[in-house]
Formats: structure tokens, sequence, C-alpha cells
């Protein structure tokens, strides 16, 4: 039984924001089917009573004191950005026409 | 006279600091190397000569003027991995979408290397953010390994072992999540070690999997691997994971391995990582290699690490998963690349277009896969899994470290393989990062050292060694006594285009 549909896999690529391609979607599904089907191993073993770890170095609330610090210029901020206008960023139109 | 290309780090330092050459000599020298060769090995992504030969003159100027050296390698040239951000030059992760990004910041790994003197040559090719294991990912071309052109340099930091193999630069950074670090260094008989989690600070790393991401040192001998790991290493209060606790006396454990035998060491072979798909040359040089640690009066057991095999799916949950989150910042709106900005689509559309534009097809599929492994109802079962698989491997960790000091194994199962051979099969290219995984999740440290040439293909191998938390000196120690043990190797490598014997 293969474990992602190609229509799962188009859902995905929706979530992730991803416009891939049709032909895309074909080889994806194909490769994400297999590769889970490897990967489920992990439940084999996955006990209830073995506690999950996230991270190798278990820390917690690592604060620092809150001083001012230099940080970048807005000129330095918007140096990268694909596009700026009047010291801003700027970014296309949020809404869509049916909204 | 002496090709300055063909000394250690450790021997470039001792020249510059006596006077002997100057920095800019030897800066000159690999960057002629770099014009001479670079055009068929593509180590390199961008060659900022003029950011070296400056940072070269700086370093002449101060030990003319009688000033003490920065660091024990000042003035020594190095190759940056392109996925630490470096202020003013480009830093672009081997992505089409970070191609024209000039970072307005230094990551500290590189604040670090220019306060101690290092001249940055240049950035590396890499697998697109890391995601790799044959720099084949890169959307600027795959990068060819100095032993054979046909074949990978390893990934996803194949240009920092090419640069090192081809006599490009003495000394490179790496980062290591999966093995990026010493899968690189064993299939081009390099040196390359990931040091413990949180050893190195991540400030400026551009995030791939941050539980798993570590920068770490690589040269061509041990030595200098322990004298570059000192320069980048220690606490950093810009990176939350940060361990604020010493660095591990590795210089230290470099010297007393290259001067002392291995009596009353007690070394433990993973019996999980033998038999079937690992190359029968590959085995060979790693059971030698036990041999010598033996004749260096170590004691070897066998230990077994059950959950090992687990680990390799763990991994490709965990990564994934946190890959999606990551690479989430990268939506076209504050920098890197924008497409179909055209007035007739949204800033979602916009988004979606341009991710779909500047990632590749590895990238696409691990942030799909991390997407599907976070999502309400597959959580548990996939994501939730892998992290106790996390658990269970750390605790085979810490059981097998009470019995030894170090544990070894093969680095990665195979020598460099064919470019263009496993690129369509991700699952054979992940095989790669079999060995080198389990230190990723568990944190603790590990290194790849050359373990000599496969008897049947005449490539390199290498043998991994693996010490716990915060035993980083450990790796050194080991890894010096054998380099001694082991004899020279890189000599035998062929000669690239136009150079002379």
């Amino acid at each position: 039984m293969s474990n992602i549909s190609r229509d799962e896999v188009a859902h995905l690529a929706k979530l992730a924001r991803l416009a891939v391609t049709e032909k895309e979607l074909d080889v994806f599904a194909g490769q994400l089917d297999q590769i889970l089907d490897s990967v489920a191993k992990v439940g084999e073993v996955a006990a209830d009573d073995i506690p999950p770890t996230s991270h190798a170095v278990p820390l917690t609330n690592v604060f620092r004191a809150d001083e001012v610090r230099p940080s970048l210029s807005q000129e330095e901020s918007l140096a990268g950005a694909p596009a700026a206008e009047e010291g801003r960023f700027r970014v296309p139109r949020i809404l869509g026409e049916e909204q | 006279m002496t090709d300055l290309t063909r000394l250690t780090a450790g021997e470039l330092a001792a020249k510059i600091h006596g006077r002997e050459i100057t920095s800019v000599e030897a800066t000159q020298a690999h960057l002629g190397r770099i014009a001479e060769v670079d055009g068929d090995v593509n180590a390199f992504l961008h060659v900022d000569t003029e950011g070296a030969l400056a940072a070269a003159r700086k370093v002449d100027a101060d030990l003319a003027e009688g000033r003490e050296p920065a660091s024990p390698i000042a003035g020594v040239p190095l190759a940056l991995k392109d996925v630490l951000a470096t202020k003013g030059v480009p830093t672009t992760c081997g992505s089409k979408t970070l191609e024209n990004w000039i970072p307005p910041y230094d990551a500290t790994v590189t604040r670090k290397l220019r306060e101690a003197g290092v001249v940055i040559l240049g950035k590396t090719n890499m697998d697109e953010f890391a995601m790799g294991s044959s720099t084949e990912n890169s959307a600027f071309g795959p990068t060819r390994n100095p032993w054979d052109r046909d074949r990978i340099p390893g990934g996803s930091g194949g240009g920092s072992s090419a640069s090192l193999a081809a006599f490009e630069a003495p000394l490179a950074i790496g980062t290591d999540t999966g093995g990026s670090i010493r899968q690189p260094a064993s299939v081009t008989g390099t040196v390359g070690v990931k040091p413990t989690y949180g050893g190195v600070s991540r400030y400026g790393l551009v995030a791939f999997s941050s539980s798993l991401d570590q920068a770490g040192p690589c040269g061509r001998t041990v030595l200098d691997a322990a004298l570059l790991h000192e320069v980048i290493a220690g606490h950093d209060p810009m990176d939350s994971t940060s361990i604020d606790a010493p660095v591990p006396p590795v210089l230290l454990a470099a010297q007393a391995g290259y001067r002392a035998d291995l009596k009353g060491l007690k070394v433990g072979v993973v019996t999980e990582f033998t038999g079937e798909g690992y190359q029968p040359g590959v085995q060979r040089s790693f059971e030698a290699a036990v041999a010598q640690l033996k004749d260096l009066g170590a004691e070897v057991v066998e230990v077994s690490c059950p959950s090992f095999t687990y680990a390799l799916s763990a991994y490709y949950l965990i990564a994934p998963s946190e890959c999606s989150s990551n690479l989430a910042r990268f939506d076209a709106m504050r920098y890197g690349l924008r497409v179909s900005d055209d007035g007739s689509h949204s800033a979602e559309e916009v988004m979606s277009l341009t991710r779909e534009a500047g990632f590749g097809a590895e990238v696409k599929r691990r942030v799909m896969l991390g997407t599907y492994a976070l999502s309400s109802g597959y959580y548990d079962a996939y994501y939730g899994s892998a992290q106790k698989v996390r658990t269970l491997i750390t605790r085979d960790f810490t059981a097998a470290f009470e019995q030894v000091d170090v544990l070894v194994s093969p680095t990665t199962p195979t020598t460099a393989f064919k470019i263009g051979e496993r690129a369509d099969d991700p699952l054979a290219m992940y095989l790669a990062d079999l060995c080198t995984i389990p230190s990723n999740l568990a944190g603790n440290a590990a290194m790849s050292v050359p373990s000599g040439l496969s008897d049947e293909d005449g490539l390199p191998v290498g043998l991994q060694i693996m010490a716990p938390a915060l035993a980083d000196d450990r790796l050194y120690r080991v890894g010096a006594a054998y380099e001694v043990a082991r004899g020279p190797l890189l000599d035998r490598i062929p000669d690239l285009k136009g150079v002379s014997a």
C-alpha cells in the first residue's frame, strides 16, 4: 500500500508554498512514497515508555542581559531586499482578487 | 623554491611568523593555484582576491611592526564553506535563492577567523543549503574530486574537501548536519572534524536543521585541524545552544598523539557498521586501521549499538522537519530571490513561484517530507517516533562510552562514487551518511581521518573516530597517533592539469 498519494503531495506542496509543476508531482510522489516507506522503520522501536529527544543539549531558558546593542542600519537591512521603497520593504499585494 | 601550496597550515604559519615568507606570498601562491586548477575542480563559488590579499597584508604589517601573531595560524589561507555569512562577500548556500545575496554581517565563525588573522580565500561549493552527500545539488554545478574528476568529492561540503585535496587551500571550514564534514573528508583523503554540538557557534550559519548543524575544522593533517578548531570554537552568547564551557584541549591532545602511543586507550569497533553495503576495499582498509590502533597499544573490543541501524531513518525525518521550518524564511520578501512580481500575482503567489524557481529538487523533496512528518495525524508516527529513536541512539552511545574511550567505524560505506550515479535515487544517496548520522543525533564529537586507499579502486577511505560530548580532544589524540602510524597519503594524489612537478 502506498504511504502517500499524488493528491496528498500536491497538497503538501501548497502548504509548503512550492508552485511545483505537474511533472515534478509525478516524480516527487513516487520518491516521497519510497522514502516514507523506508523511514517508517522508526516505528518498530519507538515504544511508549521512551521519552523523545528534541535536542542533543538539554537547555532551557538561556538568558542574556537586556542591553542595547548596535544593530543593522535601515540601509543595511534593506540592502538585500528584492524591492524597497521609501526606506521600507516593498511587497506584492497581500489580498487576492477575490478577497 | 618550495611550492607553498604543498605545505601544511602549521608549516606555513611557522614560515610566515618567522618572516621567512610573507602571508601575501602564501596567499598569492594559493590564489594562483585556484586560478590554475579550479576551472576543473569547481571547489570555489567565489574567490575574494582583494579581501584575501588585504587580510594577508594586515598580518604582514603587524609582524613587520614586531607585534605577536594574532593566532598560531595568522596569515594562513583558508577556504570557507558558502553557508557561513561573510559581510560584503556573497553567501549563496549553493542556491539560486541566495545567488545575489551579500550578507550585512559576519557569522561568529567568520569573525573569529578574521580576528585570528586567517586569510579567507573565498567561499566553497556545497549541496544546496547543505542537503546532499555529493555536492551535485549545488545550483552552480558539481565539484569534482581531485583524486578522480569523474567522481564526487562528498557532500555537502565537497567544495571545502576538494579545495584541500587540490592544494587550493591548506585549511577549510565545513558544516556537518548528518556527515557533511566527515564524508567529504573520507572520500578526498583529508581530515574533517564535527565538534561536539554547541562547541562552535551557529550564529550566521544559514540554518538547515538547527538541532544537528555544527561547523567544524577541515585540513590535510590532524594537527592543522586542531589549530583551526581552537580558533573557531568557544562560547558565543549569540547562539543560545552554544556550550558555556572551556574548549577541550584539542591542540595539546594532537601534539601528545604525535609523540606517544595509545597504551591504555580502549577502542570500540561498532559491530553494526559492517557487512552488506560496505565496499570490500573499505572494509579491508578499516580492518588494517584497527590493527594499527592495536599496534599502537590500544585495547580493541567490539561494541554493539543496536539503535544505530535506525539512525538513518530517524535523521531523514528530523532533518527534513527542521528544514521545512527553517527554510520558510525564504519568502521572497526581505532578501533573496523574487520572481513574478509583475503586479498580477499576490504575495502568496509570488512566494510560491519564487520558492519553486529558487529551490532545487532535493530541497523541495525535504521541505515536503518535513511538512508531511510534522502535520497533525502523522506527527506521532513519524517525527515523534524519530525523536524516540534519538533517545535510543544517545543511550547506546552512553552505554558504549562506559566501556570504551572512543568508538571507530568506516566513515562512509564506499569510496567516492561517480558523478550522476546516485543523482536520481535519493535513498541510495542517503546511505552515504549511514555511519556519520548517529553522532549528529546524539551531539557527540567525531572525526574522519584518512585510512589509506582502497585496494580495489585506489580511492581514499576514511576512518571515523567518535568520542563523547565535550571530549573532542580524544579524537585528536587518537587521530594524530594513527596519522603517524599510517604515513603520508596526499602525496599519492594524481597531478591535476598544469601542475609542475
